[in-house]
């Protein structure tokens, strides 16, 4: 197992994945017998025209004089036959539907919860969108199938058993021809299959392309105006636009060519009965009523086969979708929760330790080597270094976002790794660089950090924070919405709500990732001491991105490529020739020259 | 949302077909006659049944004989008929096809090409999420009855022809299709108006859990951070389950047509055939009749709910119309004049009684200030104070509402089409990518040679990094830039800009991604390099402050001062209190840092 992989399972037959879906899908598996009956029942109601032509031509009309009473009680009693399977069906449907979309909303909820827990969606943001597609689309897919083509397999199945059953019942010799014409077009099938999936593939793909090239003259706005790019956009998007319509108009064209040949081959067996049926009738093998059945049932394989490449189709897309959701249920969370067994810890400030950690991702360089420190509570500490030393990771792991390659991470003396979570996600809370918010008003993003929290405790922890005006120059103050992640407001602004949010959380040990880089400086100088005052008492730790905040701290830890190389305090590590006092040095050219 | 099949919908759903048949009236044509060789070979398929009963098989058992003329023709007419159905099925459903998605293509290039007019200011009005479901799933859902159109066409050619054949055999037979068929039509009817809302109401309910999920993903780290984990799955699980739900009730509904919709047929052929019966002890007609009609209504069991589709699709087709209509029909695009500037002279630029609004508010009032040809001019300003949108004004992204902006004396409205970004080169705040190479992102079309590409990219400090890329110059960055870092995707926009040599250079705080150090390297060396051109620089940084020859302080959408760093910073109170922020605050803690460090709070003493 990796951190960044999901299982593909790929080796994983058809027949395989489908077991274990209904076996972890209980309300599938409910009922399913009686469902089963029910379908039975619904497409013994297709050969009830056939059996009424048949049994009209053969007794109703034989000796030349309709026997009029016969045929309306035959006519009846097909007639009721016919309301009974129509409620057949109609139950079985009903059924059908709940099962499939019971089991499915489970699924889609245990896929949901389950990549929570994977840390792949932390690490690797292009991915998330992936993992969005196994709780939406591929079940959907899975939706699709089961109440469409699962159902015409059903029916297909039954509908093409119970014609045979009477075919042959009537005449063994033309079921021979019947089937004889159809064998080569089923046969057949799979390929179209693949024709199709192939033609579909690709218009998935230039679908993707042109959504791509189509968001750009929407998300690009700003640029394609600043370089007068819109004929180049407009060429790129003109070429995509039309390689889609290409592609959606070859896999019609596909579609249109398989679909009418099952009607061409039903016209060859046909024409091949009416010879061959005739000949059988005069040598008395048949009746004629018999051979009048036989067109009608002949029209009962029709629809099977035509539908059958698309429900191939289908088929294949539901499998494949299924294994994806399956992949995802099967793959072990990579940091796992110890729950009930782990330890709790004590409110208090918090002790940090990593001893001789390590950590690389799969087959990537180590990030960080042999890291060892400890952070005594109720210390301030500044974390620096270039992009790439290894910073990030550092929070990770303090975090247990990630667990270490080798080593430990402690808190407290504990092993990170044996704290309950609900423990630890309460104790030690990173604000992170981008400041997510959800679609919702002010207020209602700052409570997700205390889902308790009244709106006096909401109000109190912004003018603790010295937010307090800001909030107030807002249109509708803490009930302002913010719009899709946040885009109503500045990056600067999303950090401050993202701040408030980790703030009222009230933890132990706060730990700001570059939390307030996009705020202006006289905003950010009073958050800094405000921050200080409000978490005075608590281990505080920030990876800054300005080395004022180092010069603050108790203690700063320096990092370059993976390793800690300098710590102290700020005044100490100034004097020392090393990597800090380059920093340092360029820092203040940069913002004093 | 217009859900419900109301007799408007209708009407203004005719009319959006009406206009896609204008548009491709050759495709639809040709459409139409291959649908209508398969109506009429659907019934004569039944006819030649008829015939062949009547000629063949009837004979056959009754006189014990057969003419082998008849029973060929016999054979011959089936198959003639089915090749013919057959070729029109085809040609119907690839020309309906062309027709649908070369109309779904037309829309989207014409949507797009708007969206490409129309001025910024009318894409700060709609949300990003809108635009591009404009021109994908609305514009998909405006054709989307043209799948079915031609084969509705084709069924009523079936029915009409039906009608005549069934009532050239017998009146009375006849009308027991004329009592089936309309009655198929009109519970499909039915049908389709009961399942619409529920099926928009799933389709919504798909969305909204989709929207869910990704919002979720994309929060991952706030919520891992927050162990809000089963607070997140709860909120997916309500949605979940009215989706479940929702799914459910149009699988009731489903449930209860489908079986009724496949029943009236063969009840319909049941009473044909008692009906039939009574018909024949008259003799009013023949045995082989009776196998036609009966046969016939077997084959226009399906086919009738052709017309429900069409209707079904209606109503989403007249929202997606609508809004695609919408965004063609927006006006306000920018105007251009005649004005060429032919100079290779660094740019003057002056703001003159500048004022802009968002809406109702408005961010810029009364802006007047110039910048010299040649100086470095440093926007700086509290957020919020309307930096951002001066600097869109100076690189005409949009018009001011009161006002002008002048170019080397010019407005920049009397300028022609390309005009300002020949001259002016702006590196916006955020950045953005093409899915292209590096390259094509560079040069955005513009005609350079490789040198001048990693010339921009050296000043830009991109050099190393892009020479480390797989190939160079010709790596693909993927959408917006998804392989690099956010420094590394400013530094390539800054790239773009500076390849340009502009007589104008704008760069809106354009390198807070990049590393500190690497960021005081592109400033000095934009400083050597930039003598060329004029610029105007947002920023908060004192490094970059300090490149400019003079600052123009803003405040709350006012010019509030301007002259050098050093005079600004003596009496301009504001301007002191923002870029000495960070300086005073290392001072003042100077002072208090000692006796803070020793003392522990009563907090402190609280919280243990």
């Amino acid at each position: 197992m990796t951190a960044q992989g999901i299982q593909g399972n790929l080796e994983r037959s058809a027949l395989a994945t489908i077991r274990q879906g209904l076996s972890i899908t209980p309300e599938f598996r409910k009922g399913l017998v009686g469902t089963m009956a029910l379908a039975v029942v619904a497409t013994l109601g297709k050969i009830v025209v056939p059996i009424a032509v048949q049994q009209t031509i053969d007794t109703g009309l034989k000796g030349g004089t309709p026997d009029v009473p016969y045929i309306t009680s035959a006519v009846l009693v097909c007639a009721a036959a016919v309301v009974l399977t129509a409620l057949a069906g109609y139950l079985m449907n009903v059924r059908l539907y709940k099962a499939t979309e019971s089991s499915l909303a489970t699924l889609r909820v245990r896929g949901f919860r389950h990549v929570h827990d994977l840390s792949v969606l932390t690490q690797n943001s292009e991915r998330r969108g992936a993992l969005v597609s196994r709780v939406t689309n591929d079940i959907d897919q899975i939706s699709t199938f089961m109440q469409w083509g699962g159902l015409m397999i059903i029916v297909a199945f039954g509908q093409l058993f119970v014609a045979t059953v009477l075919m042959l019942v009537y005449s063994w010799q033309l079921t021979l021809l019947a089937w004889g014409c159809f064998v080569p077009l089923i046969i057949a099938l799979p390929r179209f299959q693949r024709l199709l999936s192939r033609a579909y593939t690709v218009v998935r793909e230039r679908t993707g392309d042109m959504l791509a090239a189509v968001s750009e003259s929407v998300v690009g706005a700003a640029v394609i105006r600043a370089y007068a790019s819109e004929r180049r956009t407009s060429e790129r998007i003109d070429k995509a636009v039309d390689s889609n319509r290409s592609a959606q108009i070859r896999a019609q064209t596909i579609v249109g060519m398989v679909f009418p040949l099952t009607e061409l081959v039903a016209a060859l067996a046909i024409a091949g009965i009416v010879l061959l049926g005739v000949r059988l009738g005069l040598s008395g093998d048949i009746t004629q009523g018999q051979l009048v059945a036989f067109l009608f049932l002949i029209t009962l394989f029709i629809s099977p086969l035509q539908m059958a490449t698309e429900v191939l189709n289908e088929a294949q897309n539901a499998v494949a979708g299924w294994r994806r959701i399956l992949g995802v249920l099967d793959t072990p969370p990579d940091v796992a929760d110890p729950g009930e067994k782990g330890k709790e810890l004590p409110r208090g400030p918090i002790s940090v330790a990593f001893e001789d950690v390590h950590f690389s991702y799969p087959g990537g360089a180590p990030v960080l080597r042999e890291l060892s420190l400890e952070i005594p509570p109720r210390s301030r500490v500044a974390v620096v270094g270039e992009t790439g030393s290894g910073k990030t990771t550092f929070a990770k792991l303090l975090t247990r976002l990630m667990d270490p390659g080798s080593g430990r991470v402690t808190v407290d003396g504990h092993d990170l790794r044996d704290v309950r979570f609900s423990s630890l996600r309460e104790r030690i809370v990173m604000v992170p660089q981008d400041g997510f918010l959800f679609d919702g008003t002010l207020a209602e993003n700052i409570r997700y950090g205390k889902p308790a929290a009244t709106r006096e405790e909401i109000e109190l922890a912004m003018t603790e924070l010295g937010l307090a005006d800001w909030v107030e120059a807002l249109p509708a103050g803490l009930d302002t919405p913010v719009g899709q992640r946040g885009e109503s407001l500045s990056a600067g602004e999303r950090q401050l709500v993202a701040l408030a949010r980790a703030y009222l959380a009230d933890p132990d040990l706060l730990l700001l990732d570059e939390a307030t880089s996009a705020v202006d400086p006289a905003t950010e100088v009073r958050l800094a001491r405000a921050l200080e005052g409000v978490t005075r008492g608590r281990t505080a730790i920030s990876i800054a991105h300005r080395l004022s905040t180092a010069e603050n701290a108790d203690e700063v830890l320096v990092f370059d490529a993976g390793r800690l190389v300098q710590r102290g305090p700020h005044a100490m590590l100034v004097q020392e020739p090393g990597v800090y006092a380059d920093l340092h040095a360029s820092w203040v050219a940069a913002a004093h020259s | 949302m217009a859900t419900k099949v109301t007799s408007a919908v209708m009407r203004q759903g005719l009319r959006v077909l009406g206009v896609a048949i204008r548009t491709e009236k050759a495709v639809f044509t040709l459409a139409v006659v291959a649908s209508a060789i398969y109506g009429g070979m659907t019934v004569a398929s039944a006819w030649a049944l008829g015939w062949a009963t009547d000629h063949v098989v009837l004979p056959a058992f009754r006189d014990g004989r057969v003419t082998t003329g008849a029973l060929w023709t016999g054979a011959l007419l089936i198959l003639g008929a089915a090749l013919l159905k057959a070729l029109g099925v085809a040609g119907r459903r690839i020309l309906a096809g062309v027709m649908q998605f070369r109309m779904q293509a037309r829309s989207r290039r014409d949507v797009t090409k708007q969206y490409l007019r129309l001025p910024l200011s009318w894409h700060h009005r709609h949300p990003t999420g809108q635009l591009l479901s404009n021109a994908s799933a609305d514009a998909e859902a405006a054709w989307a009855p043209l799948a079915p159109l031609p084969m509705a066409v084709g069924v009523i050619v079936m029915l009409i022809t039906a009608a005549v054949a069934m009532v050239a055999t017998d009146l009375v037979l006849a009308l027991v299709g004329f009592l089936i068929f309309p009655a198929i039509a009109v519970l499909n009817l039915i049908y389709q108006r009961k399942l619409s809302p529920l099926a928009t109401r799933a389709q919504q309910l798909r969305a909204e859990v989709s929207e869910i999920a990704h919002e979720s993903f994309d929060g991952a780290l706030v919520i891992k951070t927050l162990g809000r984990e089963e607070l997140e799955t709860d909120r997916f699980r309500r949605r979940a389950h009215e989706l479940r739900d929702a799914n459910i009730a149009v699988g009731r509904v489903r449930g209860l047509f489908d079986p009724l919709l496949e029943a009236l047929p063969t009840l319909g052929v049941l009473a044909v055939l008692a009906v039939g019966a009574m018909r024949l002890s008259t003799g009013a007609i023949g045995s082989g009749d009776l196998v036609q009609v009966a046969y016939l209504f077997t084959l226009l069991a399906f086919p009738i709910r052709a017309l429900g589709w069409v209707l079904a699709e209606l109503p989403r087709s007249v929202v997606g119309w609508e809004r695609v209509q919408a965004v063609l029909e927006a006006s306000g695009s920018m105007a251009y004049g005649p004005a060429v500037i032919a100079s290779a002279e660094p740019a003057r630029i002056e703001v003159d009684g500048v004022s802009y609004a968002y809406g109702e508010t408005e961010v810029l009032h009364d802006v007047t200030f110039d910048v010299p040809a040649g100086r470095t001019v440093a926007l700086v300003g509290p957020t919020g104070s309307g930096k951002s949108t001066l600097v869109q004004l100076l690189g005409r992204l949009v018009d001011p509402g009161t006002g002008q902006v002048l170019l080397d004396g010019v407005d920049l409205r009397e300028l022609a089409y390309g005009g300002v970004a020949e001259s002016v080169a702006l590196v916006p705040q955020q950045t953005f990518l093409f899915d292209d190479t590096v390259r094509g992102n560079v040069a955005l079309g513009l005609d350079v040679g490789d040198e001048d590409v990693w010339a921009a990219l050296r000043l830009a400090q991109a050099e190393g990094f892009v020479g480390r890329l797989a190939n160079g110059i010709d790596t693909r960055v993927g959408e917006r830039g998804a392989s690099l870092s956010g420094g590394q995707r400013q530094r390539i926009a800054l790239a773009r800009a500076l390849v340009r040599r502009p007589r104008l250079l704008i760069l809106d705080d354009a390198t807070s991604s990049v590393d500190p150090q690497v960021e005081a390297k592109i400033l000095y060396g934009l400083r050597d390099a930039a003598e060329a051109s004029t610029v105007v620089v947002v920023a908060y940084r004192m490094a970059t402050i300090a490149l400019a020859d003079e600052v123009v302080y803003l405040d709350r959408g006012r010019v509030v001062d301007r002259g050098p760093h050093a005079e600004l910073l003596a009496r301009c109170t504001g301007y002191r209190n923002l870029v000495t922020a960070y300086e005073r605050e290392e001072a003042e803690r100077a002072a208090i840092d000692v006796p803070v460090a020793e003392v522990p709070t009563e907090e402190e003493e609280v919280r243990a």
